[in-house]
């Protein structure tokens, strides 16, 4: 199908666009969460979501988004809320109540949705799409719910920008100028359900988690403040949204969520090793190069410094002597010096092997490395 | 035939499958949230899925060593990975733990749809199991049908078991202590592995029974209901076992009588111990610390009294001061408060009480003393 036609699209359109409220959503909100390092809470509240679609539907008798939504929402800050008790009230530890939390929340969203299959209810068949996702089955009211959740996330964030990003950064400093820290971390992670709810059409309950984190991780790589990786997340969240959701609306039988999470890793995985200058891989070449010179570095401050306690500025060092000295063979580091016009062969007396001298450029080069090194030296 | 019996009851063979789940997982769960690593077996649970997949289609091994095996190196996969990422501290490790198991979870998902017709599992499974459909598969052992899943989770539990009983020394100190147990040569490290190797093997061989999700349950929950009743290392792991088997039990009732999925109602279950722990837990559950909250309160009120009778024991005002009006006036307390402080302290011989005036007993007079001059030796 071209482009244009396929753009045109009813579906795809509705597509599209829940791509764009979900990216925009989870970008935001999952950038609190990953700085706040509350990544594992994005999958414990993900799972949390399931009973509250069951009771949604129950509550409305159909398959209508905006009960399910309603209720999942419900759902997900009541596990928050668990969680926090949990690990505040008893000496159940951080990770225990995550997954406490997100074992007994989901079981009991099972049992929930084995029962409502069990009232032989004819309009149950929508629910287990909640699990991975189905962007093809977005209707355009959906998306009315959906973009009013994420306009309300949206100016949450603007309104209090300068408080959540107190909060995240420096949270004692925060409670000492007077902000209510509780409540503003409170509001925070209820957010993460905000982000969960968008998702449930397009991502499912059970790799919403991977919306929370994987565009945030992705955009720390490339911002260096917050306002920048806010809004790459964004982006990051809109491509991978749009490419998973695109594929899977054209392709059958292929659920939405596993194809926007690929979509969102591959995104990351790229990010670490090739943002410029904290790209993994950038790091990985500076540190070949820089072995290379600090080699050559220390071989030019070695001869220079024989040279100087032989008082012969063309000492010749024996090539056998440098090997001994340094404990490997320093062929290779020599013959680059040679090729920079810094050392020089030379042969000192017959049958008594290579040796090196510094030539010129070299005593001069080697004269930098040594002030740079100890400032103070003459 | 009493084997007969015993293998041919389905509701037990069932029952049996959930306890063995809660077993196995909950030996293993122990450690695991002893270490604050709980996290650790979602993330295996859910990527094994990409295993299990692929081994089946390579294979076609539906359960059985081959399918363990392959698919819990799925799990180490999981962790190795897990620690690649953080090692290039680009990313924080509870970061890189929800970037790397959704990824393969989806991988394998996606797997599960474009080979749908040649996969024994869709994705309904992957979540939720059947352990209601055990029977569908069985192997046949002394001209007994017997479930796989059943043959698989017992072998499974008992090396579990073997591991935690062989290495409980060692699995202790890397516990509680993991730099003794490495200056002592116990190498915490391999031990942690092989305890991430056996979650895995055990998430496997639960994954017919229980699905992905809901063996996350069965790891965590059992071990930190049992962390509130016990501070010691073995009671804890018979609690969290025991906890297992009743959730089984229990869950299993629950289920058929309100027609809802087996699995999901067992994990479901555990919950529920799980409340009980944190309500009668004896020195950590609610109940418990409430009582010692208002024990604590009764003291304190008791601790005031005594100083107050002691400040004006033999001066110019203790017929004022030590008197019941005084308690009202003086220490704020109202008239139902001051007679039950009261009577509290005389009950503890604190106390004496003739008509209106108070003395102190010689005991009230020492906590009094020992209060105030905590230096001075008692007399």
């Amino acid at each position: 199908m071209p482009m244009l036609a396929l753009l045109s699209d009813y579906t795809v359109q509705n597509v599209a666009i829940g791509a764009v409220l979900l990216g925009v959503v989870s970008g935001m909100l999952g950038s609190f969460a990953v700085l706040r390092q509350q990544s594992l809470l994005g999958d414990t509240l993900a799972h949390a979501a399931l009973p509250g679609v069951c009771i949604g539907f129950l509550i409305a008798g159909t398959r209508d988004l905006g009960w399910i939504m309603a209720g999942a929402l419900v759902t997900s800050v009541l596990a928050a809320l668990f969680v926090l008790a949990l690990t505040r009230r008893t000496r159940i530890k951080t990770d225990a109540a995550l997954g406490t939390a997100l074992g007994l929340t989901f079981a009991a969203g099972v049992v929930l949705l084995t029962w409502i299959q069990g009232q032989s209810n004819a309009s149950q068949g929508g629910l287990d799409t909640f699990l991975f996702g189905q962007a093809a089955a977005t209707l355009r009211s959906d998306l009315w719910i959906m973009g009013g959740v994420t306009l309300i996330a949206v100016a949450l964030v603007l309104c209090c920008w300068k408080q959540f990003k107190l909060v995240t950064f420096d949270p004692e400093f925060a409670g000492a100028s007077g902000l209510p820290v509780a409540l503003l971390e409170g509001v925070l992670t209820a957010m993460i359900a905000l982000a969960v709810v968008v998702g449930l059409q397009m991502v499912g309950v059970v790799l919403m988690t991977s919306m929370v984190i994987a565009p945030a991780v992705a955009a720390r790589q490339w911002a260096k403040r917050l306002e920048g990786m806010v809004v790459l997340a964004m982006g990051v969240g809109i491509v991978a949204g749009l490419s998973g959701a695109l594929i899977s609306a054209s392709a059958r039988n292929l659920a939405t969520g596993p194809l926007i999470v690929l979509a969102a890793t591959a995104i990351v995985l790229l990010s670490i090793l090739f943002a410029p200058g904290r790209g993994v891989l950038w790091e990985q070449i500076r540190r070949w190069h820089d072995r290379g010179t600090i080699g050559q570095r220390q071989m030019l401050s070695t001869l220079y410094k024989l040279a100087a306690h032989h008082r012969d500025p063309e000492y010749p060092a024996e090539a056998g002597m440098l090997d001994g000295l340094y404990g490997v063979r320093t062929q290779g580091i020599l013959r680059r010096l040679e090729q920079r016009g810094l050392v020089e062969a030379v042969e000192h007396m017959p049958g008594e092997g290579h040796h090196w001298t510094l030539t010129p450029a070299g005593r001069e080069e080697a004269e930098r490395v040594l002030a740079s090194v100890s400032p103070e030296t003459p | 035939m009493m084997l007969e019996a015993f293998f041919g009851n389905s509701a037990l063979m069932i029952v049996m499958t959930g306890a063995l789940v809660g077993i196995a997982g909950s030996l293993v769960g122990t450690f695991l949230v002893l270490r604050r690593n709980a996290m650790l077996s979602d993330a295996i649970s859910h990527s094994i899925v990409l295993g299990i997949v692929v081994v089946w289609l390579l294979t076609h091994a539906q359960s059985g060593p081959i399918q363990i095996i392959g698919a819990a190196l799925t799990g180490l996969l999981t962790v190795f990975l897990t620690e690649l990422i953080a090692s290039t501290r680009r990313v924080k490790t509870d970061a890189a733990i929800g970037l790397v198991f959704p990824a393969l979870f989806a991988a394998g998902v996606l797997l599960l749809n474009l080979y749908a017709r040649d996969v024994h599992i869709d994705e309904h499974t992957v979540l939720l199991g059947e352990i209601g459909f055990i029977w569908l598969d069985t192997i046949a052992i002394g001209g007994y049908e017997v479930p796989q899943a059943i043959v698989w989770m017992s072998v499974v539990a008992l090396a579990n078991a073997a591991f935690v009983i062989v290495f409980f020394k060692e699995l202790k100190l890397s516990t509680f202590d993991p730099q003794l147990a490495a200056a002592l040569g116990f190498a915490p490290t391999v031990l942690f592995y092989a305890l991430l190797a056996l979650t895995s093997t055990t998430a496997v061989a639960a994954f017919d029974a229980v699905g992905a999700v809901l063996f996350v349950a069965f790891v965590i929950v059992p071990p930190t209901a049992a962390y509130l009743l016990t501070d010691r290392l073995a009671p804890m792991l018979l609690l969290a076992c025991a906890i297992a088997i009743l959730s089984s039990i229990s869950g299993y009732q629950v289920a058929l009588w309100l027609d809802v999925s087996i699995g999901g109602m067992m994990a479901l279950m555990t919950g529920a111990f799980l409340g009980l722990a944190l309500l009668f837990g004896p020195r950590h559950g609610w109940i418990a610390q409430e009582w010692r909250r208002l024990g604590e309160r009764h003291m304190e009120a008791a601790r005031t009294l005594v100083v107050h009778l002691y400040q004006h024991e033999n001066t110019g005002r203790a017929e004022v001061e030590n008197a019941v009006p005084a308690l009202e006036r003086h220490l704020g307390w109202n008239a139902a408060r001051a007679q039950a402080i009261l009577a509290r302290s005389r009950k503890n011989g604190f106390v004496l009480q003739e008509g209106r005036m108070l003395y102190l007993t010689h005991k009230g007079r020492e906590t009094a003393r020992s209060l105030i001059e905590p230096w001075a030796p008692a007399r």
